[in-house]
């Protein structure tokens, strides 16, 4: 189990909706960046996708994470209509089909995309 | 109009024992001596931040270390664009009469003032606090992510990017002050120790400490002004999981609108000033600006395009990849540069014609834009 719900969604990700303009984003706020309309729906995300860019990091910024260095850090666009960072599978490749875990990585709660095996 | 009419740059490395305040006050003297001006003289100071120096008013703080005390003062804070969005405010305040005579200042002690992963991790900041930096992300990574993208649409290799430290080091190899002068080769790059693929060491800029200042004027005083023509800025978004489009990132419309505001076309340019924090920053700068066509900067560098003797000479100091990376001093080293060639005195370095100048610079992961268009008297 994770502590820290990422964020919030517990073992899923989360993104907001606005109900006037249809606008998707990630980072959370209390209104749409695009229309300023002030009660956004937040929803779970399917964390399905594609690989969009990715690098494996082998100079790890602190202890905890040169650890696990190599490490891979991915962005994917989501089906569900945005775009997310998370570390994956360090054989990911660019345009992989992924799907998004959360798991303990460097002793903390982060998004994880492995191969996504149901879709190709 | 306002005029650039002094500057003074330090060698950018290791510089044991000197703090922001002391880089900030040669590179401020420097300038100074270069402008023919004294202290009194200096009526406005703006300066850039520094990650040594954490503090809510720096520019204060250096007038009264450098005893002056201006009409005008304050700190600026764009990342990487700041010394050039320096430059741009200066411009703009000289034309609005709130100061006639501004000292422009970056320096910090990066390299000896902190422990290495302190400096990563300072850096690693530009990211989103919650969404990004917890993940271990690093502005190598940053960079890495975006480098794959554009390799993937536009047929970059990393053999293209190595061309362009290649040429860095080339360039730096003439510059006493540059951090590193030894030359390199393709393989070297690509042999390099790996930081976050496809980056290697060598495709990184440095971490130095150095300073550099410039003055900015309402009059040609001295003996080596020149006219600052023209300006723009564009900022995206802050982090790269917030980006609209990973392969336009609005360098090339900054620039033209810089060059609008000159009254001059790109295809006029002499001399180019371009921001090179890793070779992907500086390929996708050239490329997006149309300084070379998508795909094809490395090999416009290994053709010789952005050489001394060509017809756009690059960065001919070496650049952040080579001369080395301060912080906010780091891109004004480019335009110390800049300076020099315009005004003939650039020595070995020295290109055939440089009478009208391109500078870009960006800050954060391609967040904010600056461009420059700098014109002989």
């Amino acid at each position: 189990m994770n502590s820290n719900d990422w964020t919030q969604g517990g073992d899923h990700l989360h993104y907001q909706q606005c109900g006037t303009c249809a606008n998707r984003w990630y980072f959370k706020r209390d209104f749409c960046p695009t229309c300023g309309q002030t009660s956004p729906n937040t929803h779970l995300a399917s964390g399905l996708g594609k690989v969009c860019a990715s690098t494996l990091v082998h100079r790890a910024p602190s202890d905890e994470f040169r650890a696990i260095a190599p490490y891979r850090i991915v962005m994917v666009d989501l089906a569900d209509g945005i775009r997310v960072m998370g570390h994956a599978e360090v054989d990911v490749l660019m345009d992989d089909q992924v799907r998004c875990e959360v798991r303990t990585i460097a002793g903390r709660s982060l998004p994880y995309f492995v191969k996504d095996t149901h879709v190709s | 109009m306002s005029y650039l009419v002094g500057s003074g740059l330090t060698s950018y490395g290791k510089h044991e024992g000197s703090s922001t305040l002391d880089l900030m006050s040669q590179a401020s003297n420097l300038a100074l001596k270069d402008a023919g001006l004294s202290r009194s003289d200096i009526d406005g100071v703006i300066c850039g931040y520094s990650t040594t120096l954490p503090h809510l008013m720096l520019a204060t703080l250096f007038c009264e270390h450098f005893g002056i005390s201006p009409q005008y003062a304050h700190t600026v804070q764009m990342g990487g664009a700041t010394g050039l969005g320096l430059v741009m405010l200066a411009k703009q305040l000289v034309a609005s009469g709130a100061a006639r005579r501004i000292l422009v200042i970056g320096g910090e002690n990066r390299m000896t003032g902190q422990s290495r992963d302190s400096a990563i991790q300072v850096l690693a900041q530009v990211g989103h606090p919650v969404y990004e930096v917890p993940l271990g992300a690093t502005i190598p990574a940053y960079y890495g992510l975006l480098a794959s993208s554009y390799m993937k649409a536009f047929g970059s290799t990393e053999q293209d990017f190595a061309a362009l430290a290649v040429l860095m080091r080339q360039h730096a190899s003439r510059h006493p002050g540059a951090q590193f002068q030894k030359p390199i080769t393709e393989d070297d790059v690509l042999a390099s120790r790996p930081i976050a693929s496809p980056l290697k060491i060598l495709d990184c800029c440095s971490v130095a400490d150095g300073g550099c200042a410039v003055v900015v004027s309402a009059e040609p005083v001295g003996g080596n002004p020149l006219k600052i023509t023209g300006a723009a800025q564009h900022h995206n978004a802050q982090h790269i999981s917030a980006m609209k489009n990973l392969n336009d990132f609005g360098a090339g419309q900054c620039t033209q609108r810089a060059l609008q505001s000159a009254g001059r076309k790109l295809s006029e340019v002499e001399y180019i000033a371009i921001y090179d924090s890793f070779t992907i920053t500086l390929t996708m700068l050239l490329e997006e600006i149309g300084l070379a066509p998508r795909g094809q900067a490395g090999n416009w560098a290994r053709e010789g395009r952005f050489s001394k003797d060509s017809a756009t000479p690059l960065n001919l100091h070496g650049g952040l990849l080579s001369y080395g990376h301060c912080g906010v001093a780091g891109a004004m080293a480019h335009l110390a540069e800049a300076h020099l060639q315009m005004t003939g005195r650039a020595g070995e370095r020295q290109a055939r014609r440089s009478g009208i100048s391109l500078l870009h610079a960006d800050g954060g992961v391609l967040s904010s834009h600056v461009s420059l268009v700098l014109e002989s008297v």
